[in-house]
C-alpha cells in the first residue's frame, strides 16, 4: 500500500477497494501478509493444478451439500409416502428416504443439487487418486515432505469413508444392500466382529440408529475433520514450499514460476469457476443415483446389479473375485469376507502410509528434495507404482462382474474367473512393461545426447535457502 | 515427442466420452403387443401342421419330447406347458431354437402372428398346462406392481428392468421389451431359470400390477438428465473419469502449461 499512498498523498482516497484495503490494514496490519501471501511463487507446470481440482470439488460439495441439509431428514421412523412420484404413492417407507425423494421431487432445485453433489463427490476422489498418483510418481513424498503425504492419505481414507456415508443415508435398496455388505464386513473380523457390528450399527441389522449416526459423521464430523487436514495439507505446501521439476534456472535451492498475484490466482480462480461449471453440468444433464427407481430398502430385498460408487469399487471387486474359503484358526472361524475387506483395506492404506519411509529405507536417500523426479528416472519406483495401480484396476472392474457379463452377453462365471486371473497377471505385466518403457525412454535420451544419465547422488542437504525448522524427521 | 506434435492429445478423451454418453442415453423402444391368439377349430389343424414341420424334431410329433439317443433331453415334453409357455416362446422369438444346445434368447419371432395363434392353440390342446393369462396393465396398481416387482423381480432382473447375470452364461434378460401378456404369461409358466408365479403366489390383479409396472420401467419418470442405461453406479463412475476427468485434466493442462513465451525464453 505504500507506494499508492506516496502517490495519492493529498487527496482521500476515491476507490473503495483501496479505502477498504487500508481501513483492514490498519486494523489488522493485513499488507503485511497479503503481500508475502500474494507475491508467493508457485512453480507453473499443468499437473500442480490437480490437487486444486479436489479442492475445488470439495467447496461444491460444501455449497451444495449445506443445501440438501436444510431438506433432508436422518430419521429411519416408518412414514407412508403421500409425495408426488405416483408409483411409490402408499408405500411404507423410512422418513430418511421420503425426504430423498421431495428432495428429488418436491423441493425446488433438490435433485440439480443432489446430483452435483452426487458428481462432486465422485469427482473429488477421483482427483484425489489423479493427485496421488502424480505425487507418488514424481516423488513428491520425499523427505521433507513425508508429512504431508500421509495428511493426503488421511484425507483420501476420510474422502473414500465420508462419501460411502453419504451414498448411505438415502435409506433406498441400494445403499440399504451397501450397508448390508458393509455390516457383514464387520461381523467377518475375527473374535470381535459380532460385538463392533452391533456397536457400529446400534444393534442387529439393519439397527434403529445406523442412519442417524452416519448424518452426524457424514455432515459434520468427517467434513470439519477433512477442512482442518486440509488446511493443514495446504499450510505446508506453503511453508515448505512447492516441488519443481528441474531444468532451466530451476534448481534444489529456489522456486522458478508465477506469482501467486496476478497470474496463478487468476489460473486457480478460473479452474474452480470452471470446475463448478463442469459438475453444474453434469448435475444438471445426466442423471445419477436415481433412487425412486431402486425404491425403499428392505433387508429382505436386493437388487441385481447392486454396485458401490467407484471409489469403493476395488473393495468390492475383491469381495467378488476372492474365494469363499472359510479358515479355522486358533479355535476361531475367520470368515472369507475379512481377508478382501479387511485385511486388503488395512495393508492398502498401511503401505501407503508407509511408503516414504520403506523407498527411504530402501535405496537410502535421505536427503532434502524439493526437484521433482521425472518418473522415468526412477524406473523401479514407477514400475512398481504402475503395477499397483493395475492392480487395483482390475479390483475396481472386478466390481462389474455381472454388468460385464450381461453387457457382452458372457458367463459371469467366466468373467470373474477372467478377473481372478487378471488380478494376478495384470500387475506384474503392467509393472514390467513400465520398467522397459522408463529405461528405453532415458537411453534413447542418453544416446540422442539429449540428457545426461541421472545417477541417484543424493543432493546434500542444501542450507542455501531458509528452511523451515524444526523439519519433520524421517521415522528411520 | 509424437505427443508433443499432437496438439491437445487430451482432446480425444472428452470426444470419445461424449460420443459413449450419447449411445449410452438412448433408449430402446417398446415393441407393439400382438394380439394373443384364441383358438378355434381351424386354428388347432393349422397349427398342427406348423409343428409337425417346426417343432416336432425335439418335442415330438405328438408334444410328448425327444430324447436324444445318449439320453439327454433333446426337447421338453409340452404336454402341460399350455398356451402361455407356448405364446411367451413363439412371440418372444425364443423358439424355434437352431439346436438344443441354445440358450433361448429374445429375437424377431419367426412366425406371423396368425402362425402363432395357431401354435398356441394347438400346443393348448395337449395338455393341462396355464392359458394365455389376460393382462391388463392399465388398469394395474402402480405402487403395488413397484413393491411387488421389488420384492419378486428385482433380485435377477434389476430394480430398473435392465436385467442381470445368472449363473453360467443364463442371464434374467431385460424387460425393456416385454408386453403386459408375455410378462403375465412368463410369471405363470417360469422360462428357464424362473420360478413358476401361479395364482396362489400372485393374482390375476397383481398380475395386471406388476405388468403396469414393468411397462413404466420401460418410460420411467427419468427426471435429472440423461438415464445411463440405468446401470447404476458403473456408467456414472465411468462418466465421472472419462467425461468429468478428463475435461478437467484438459483444462488444467491448458490453463497450467507454461505460456509460450515462457518456454520460447527457457529453451533459448
Amino acid at each position: 500500500m505504500a507506494p499508492l499512498r506516496r502517490r495519492r498523498h493529498s487527496k482521500p482516497d476515491r476507490l473503495v477497494t483501496r479505502r477498504t484495503a487500508r481501513w483492514l490494514d490498519s486494523r489488522l496490519g493485513a499488507a503485511k501478509f497479503a503481500r508475502s501471501a500474494l507475491g508467493k511463487v508457485f512453480p507453473d507446470h499443468w499437473s500442480f493444478l490437480i490437487g486444486e481440482l479436489a479442492l475445488y470439488s470439495f467447496v461444491v460439495l460444501l455449497a451444495t451439500g449445506v443445501y440438501l441439509t436444510f431438506f433432508f431428514s436422518p430419521s429411519q421412523e416408518e412414514v407412508i409416502y403421500t409425495g408426488s412420484y405416483e408409483p411409490l404413492q402408499g408405500v411404507e417407507m423410512t422418513e430418511a428416504y421420503r425426504s430423498a425423494l421431495d428432495l428429488s421431487f418436491d423441493v425446488r432445485a433438490g435433485l440439480v443439487m443432489r446430483q452435483i453433489h452426487h458428481w462432486a463427490a465422485l469427482l473429488f476422489l477421483a482427483a484425489i487418486v489423479v493427485h496421488l498418483m502424480r505425487v507418488f510418481f514424481t516423488g513428491a513424498f520425499r523427505r521433507p515432505r513425508e508429512l504431508n503425504w500421509m495428511i493426503g492419505v488421511t484425507l483420501l481414507i476420510l474422502g473414500i469413508f465420508n462419501g460411502f456415508a453419504g451414498y448411505s443415508l438415502l435409506d433406498d435398496q441400494l445403499s440399504g444392500t451397501g450397508l448390508r455388505i458393509a455390516y457383514s464386513i464387520a461381523l467377518s473380523i475375527p473374535v470381535a466382529g459380532t460385538w463392533v457390528a452391533s456397536l457400529l450399527f446400534g444393534g442387529e441389522f439393519p439397527g434403529p440408529d445406523i442412519i442417524s449416526r452416519l448424518y452426524v459423521i457424514h455432515i459434520l464430523l468427517a467434513p470439519a475433520a477433512i477442512i482442518a487436514l486440509l488446511g493443514a495439507h495446504l499450510g505446508l505446501v506453503v511453508r515448505q514450499k512447492h516441488t519443481q521439476f528441474g531444468g532451466g534456472e530451476r534448481r534444489e535451492d529456489n522456486v522458478v514460476g508465477e506469482r501467486v498475484w496476478p497470474s496463478f490466482a487468476f489460473k486457480s480462480i478460473g479452474l474452480m469457476l470452471i470446475t463448478a461449471a463442469v459438475l453444474s453440468a453434469m448435475g444438471g444433464l445426466a442423471q445419477i443415483n436415481p433412487v425412486w427407481l431402486y425404491g425403499p430398502f428392505d433387508p429382505a430385498e436386493v437388487s441385481a446389479a447392486s454396485q458401490p460408487d467407484w471409489y469403493m469399487g476395488w473393495l468390492d471387486g475383491a469381495l467378488r473375485v476372492w474365494p469363499a474359503w472359510e479358515i479355522r484358526a486358533f479355535g476361531f472361524e475367520v470368515p472369507a469376507p475379512f481377508f478382501p475387506a479387511v485385511l486388503l483395506a488395512g495393508l492398502t492404506f498401511a503401505a501407503l502410509f508407509a511408503w516414504p519411509f520403506l523407498e527411504a529405507r530402501r535405496t537410502g536417500d535421505r536427503a532434502e528434495h524439493h526437484l521433482l523426479d521425472r518418473p522415468r528416472d526412477r524406473p523401479v519406483r514407477t514400475a512398481l507404482g504402475v503395477a499397483t495401480l493395475a492392480f487395483y484396476t482390475v479390483l475396481t472392474l472386478s466390481a462389474s462382474t455381472d454388468v460385464t457379463a450381461t453387457t457382452f452377453g458372457l458367463s459371469v462365471n467366466a468373467v470373474l474367473w477372467a478377473f481372478r486371473i487378471l488380478c494376478l497377471v495384470a500387475p506384474p505385466v503392467a509393472g514390467w512393461i513400465a520398467y522397459r518403457l522408463c529405461r528405453d525412454l532415458v537411453d534413447r535420451e542418453v544416446a540422442r545426447g539429449e540428457t545426461v544419465p541421472k545417477p541417484v547422488p543424493p543432493p546434500r542437504r542444501t542450507r542455501d535457502r531458509p528452511r523451515p525448522d524444526p523439519r519433520p524427521t524421517p521415522a528411520d | 515427442m509424437t505427443l508433443r506434435r499432437l496438439r491437445h492429445p487430451a482432446l480425444l478423451v472428452p470426444v470419445l466420452a461424449a460420443a459413449l454418453f450419447l449411445v449410452l442415453g438412448a433408449g430402446s423402444a417398446a415393441q407393439e403387443e400382438d394380439p394373443p391368439g384364441r383358438p378355434g377349430g381351424d386354428l388347432v389343424a393349422q397349427g398342427r401342421e406348423l409343428f409337425v414341420v417346426g417343432c416336432s424334431s425335439c418335442h415330438g410329433l405328438d408334444g410328448e419330447g425327444v430324447r436324444a439317443p445318449d439320453g439327454a433331453d433333446r426337447g421338453p415334453s409340452l404336454e402341460d406347458s399350455g398356451e402361455a409357455a407356448a405364446y411367451y416362446y413363439l412371440t418372444t422369438g425364443r423358439m424355434p431354437l437352431a439346436s438344443s444346445e441354445e440358450i433361448p434368447q429374445r429375437k424377431e419371432p419367426a412366425y406371423e402372428p396368425h402362425e402363432i395363434a395357431a401354435l398356441v392353440a394347438y400346443v393348448g390342446t395337449l395338455g393341462d398346462g396355464p392359458d394365455v393369462p389376460d393382462v391388463d396393465a392399465a388398469t394395474g396398481d402402480l405402487s403395488l406392481g413397484g413393491e411387488l416387482f421389488r420384492d419378486n423381480c428385482q433380485a435377477c432382473h434389476s430394480a430398473t428392468g435392465a436385467g442381470g447375470a445368472l449363473s453360467y452364461g443364463r442371464a434374467a434378460p431385460s424387460l425393456g421389451q416385454a408386453t403386459p401378456t408375455q410378462v403375465g404369461a412368463a410369471m405363470r409358466i417360469g422360462p428357464g431359470q424362473m420360478p413358476v408365479f401361479g395364482r396362489d403366489a400372485l393374482d390375476d390383479a397383481e398380475v395386471d400390477a406388476i405388468a403396469r409396472y414393468v411397462r413404466y420401467l420401460e418410460d420411467p419418470d427419468d427426471r435429472g438428465g440423461i438415464a445411463l442405461g440405468r446401470l447404476g453406479p458403473i456408467p456414472e463412475g465411468f462418466l465421472v473419469w472419462v467425461l468429468g476427468m478428463g475435461l478437467l485434466l484438459l483444462v488444467s493442462y491448458v490453463i497450467g502449461k507454461r505460456s509460450y513465451h515462457r518456454r520460447k525464453a527457457e529453451a533459448g
